[in-house]
């Protein structure tokens, strides 16, 4: 499939979940208590988009699929879009714009506080999705600040498993394959590591040290 | 002694078994029938007058009653699955009929008595009560029952009792959330034995004039308006008197987080979301939680001297 057609089709998927719960509201098939299935249901879907995200390295290193590289800003882009959606529809239908319980929830809720961190946290890293902002940051600075997306989908995961009442299994599904996905990043970088420091990309007539070699793992001061 | 004569509570009027059958016949109710989507057990196995003659009263200040659909719709009876809509799915396999209740413990006269003996014992009131979840959602709800008082009495509690506790129903066939340990089965509920004995506690069994549905905790429950909703404990088996405050499956799951009294409070905060508001169900904009549920009036002196927030 052609690139443009792929960006496309994730785009239109993408805006399915949204038009869900848009068409379930309007047509009042969302159950008894349809404003906490959407902000719910929001929630869900930024999560689910945000682990996606996440999938999208592994991907390519396990199957060679490298197209799935040039997806991601829009899955990441789709991630803010239904955090913000997500954030609006506490702000607005749990709250009403009542500013100083929005403070207070803020900062006696730890679901809340972690939730609302994963968000501003989230902000930075679409405001430099775009080339320019890769060009202008330089992409080594460029790509530590993007490291913060482990960050946010840990404070995510935990945000859910806060609001949960009883039942864990679902922020326990979120938690392992979250797990997953970061744990397969340490490895490899393990394997990369050990790789280097066993001299396999030193070239042989220069004597370097080794350490100098590694792969640093935030940027160079 | 047991005969095979069914109850006056498990015939199916004509007009509701005419109204099945033209159901069934259709080729797509028998599709959904044969696809599983639809049970052709109902759960409203019901005369429809069941609430007949029942004296009626509001203790909702007049508040409009949620509609059916979302009262039998939209419940938390965990042993059927956590999701709101899992009760109303599934709660057909319940076997309710027949059905004993046991009232033990310390009392007089133990007893273990048939739901349909309860029935009896006195005559039905419709009551419409506010229910406050602990979740932050409410709705208004005409039961059918009686003050729990009347079964209370009939065994005389000894003067060694001091609080009751509720034991819901474990029917592992037919519960899938039992076998998981989401809470501790079976589901154990307490009151102190003035609360129980208070008369705005119900013992009910039917809403909107018709047998209690099962997934609203057929065939007989208790009612508690003035506590958070979990306090009221569905389709119950035994009522046991003891000396010693029960450890409630709830507190068992979060001591922190659930106590054993669980009024109804927007000034007590459950420990991880604020209590002072609520969203009635059917409703957009949310309303202030009233304390003891709006019924202060009759129960606040149950409390005098007490530190509610000592005692959430």
């Amino acid at each position: 499939m052609p690139l443009a057609a792929l960006k496309a089709l994730t785009f239109l998927l993408c805006l399915l979940p949204l038009a869900y719960y848009g068409w379930g509201a309007w047509h009042d098939l969302l159950g008894a208590n349809p404003v906490e299935a959407v902000t719910r249901g929001l929630g869900t879907w930024t999560l689910n988009l945000l682990l996606i995200t996440l999938a999208v390295t592994p991907l390519r290193k396990l199957t060679g699929w490298h197209m799935a590289l040039r997806l991601r800003r829009m899955l990441g882009l789709f991630v803010f879009f239904y955090a913000a959606l997500h954030l609006t529809s506490y702000l607005w239908f749990d709250q009403f714009f009542d500013w100083s319980a929005i403070a207070a929830d803020i900062l006696k809720r730890p679901f809340i506080t972690v939730g609302m961190a994963a968000f501003v946290l989230l902000i930075p890293l679409a405001a430099t999705s775009s080339h320019f902002a890769i060009r202008q940051l330089g992409g080594r600075r460029w790509q530590a600040l993007h490291r913060t997306v482990y960050v946010i989908a840990i404070l995510a995961v935990l945000h859910y498993f806060w609001l949960v009442k009883a039942d864990l299994s679902q922020p326990l599904l979120y938690g392992g394959i979250l797990c997953g996905l970061l744990g397969l990043r340490v490895w490899w970088r393990e394997q990369e590591r050990r790789e280097q420091l066993a001299g396999k990309y030193q070239p042989k007539n220069i004597s370097l040290k080794p350490r100098n070699r590694i792969i640093p793992i935030l940027p160079e001061r | 002694m047991r005969t095979s004569t069914p109850s006056p509570a498990e015939i199916t009027p004509p007009e509701v078994y005419a109204r099945r059958r033209r159901f069934l016949k259709t080729s797509i109710g028998a599709g959904l029938v044969a696809a599983g989507a639809v049970s052709p057990a109902p759960t409203f196995a019901a005369p429809l007058k069941f609430g007949a003659g029942a004296s009626k009263r509001d203790y909702a200040s007049g508040e409009t009653p949620t509609p059916l659909q979302h009262v039998t719709g939209y419940n938390n009876f965990y042993e059927f699955g956590t999701d709101k809509e899992d009760p109303a799915r599934l709660a057909h396999r319940l076997k309710t009929a027949p059905w004993q209740v046991s009232l033990e413990g310390l009392v007089k006269k133990p007893v273990t008595l048939g739901s349909e003996e309860i029935l009896q014992l006195a005559p039905l009131e419709e009551r419409i009560y506010r229910l406050r979840c602990v979740e932050g959602w409410s709705m208004v709800i005409p039961w059918l029952g009686f003050p729990l008082d009347v079964l209370l009495k009939r065994v005389e509690p000894l003067g060694s009792a001091k609080y009751v506790e509720f034991i819901s129903a474990v029917q592992p066939e037919a519960m899938p959330g039992v076998k998981g340990r989401v809470l501790d089965w079976p589901y154990v509920e307490g009151l102190r034995l003035d609360e129980a004995r208070h008369p705005l506690t119900l013992l009910a069994l039917g809403l909107y004039g018709e047998v209690l549905p099962k997934q609203n905790g057929a065939p007989l429950r208790l009612v508690v308006p003035w506590k958070y909703g979990f306090k009221s404990a569905k389709s119950l088996v035994a009522i046991r008197f003891t000396e010693h405050e029960p450890r409630s499956s709830w507190m068992k799951a979060a001591p922190r987080e659930y106590g054993f009294y669980s009024n109804v409070n927007p000034a007590v905060d459950h420990p991880r979301w604020s209590q002072a508001s609520e969203r009635r169900i059917g409703e957009f904009r949310k309303r202030p939680t009233l304390l003891f549920n709006g019924y202060g009036d009759e129960v606040a002196r149950l409390y005098s001297g007490m530190d509610l927030r000592k005692h959430f």
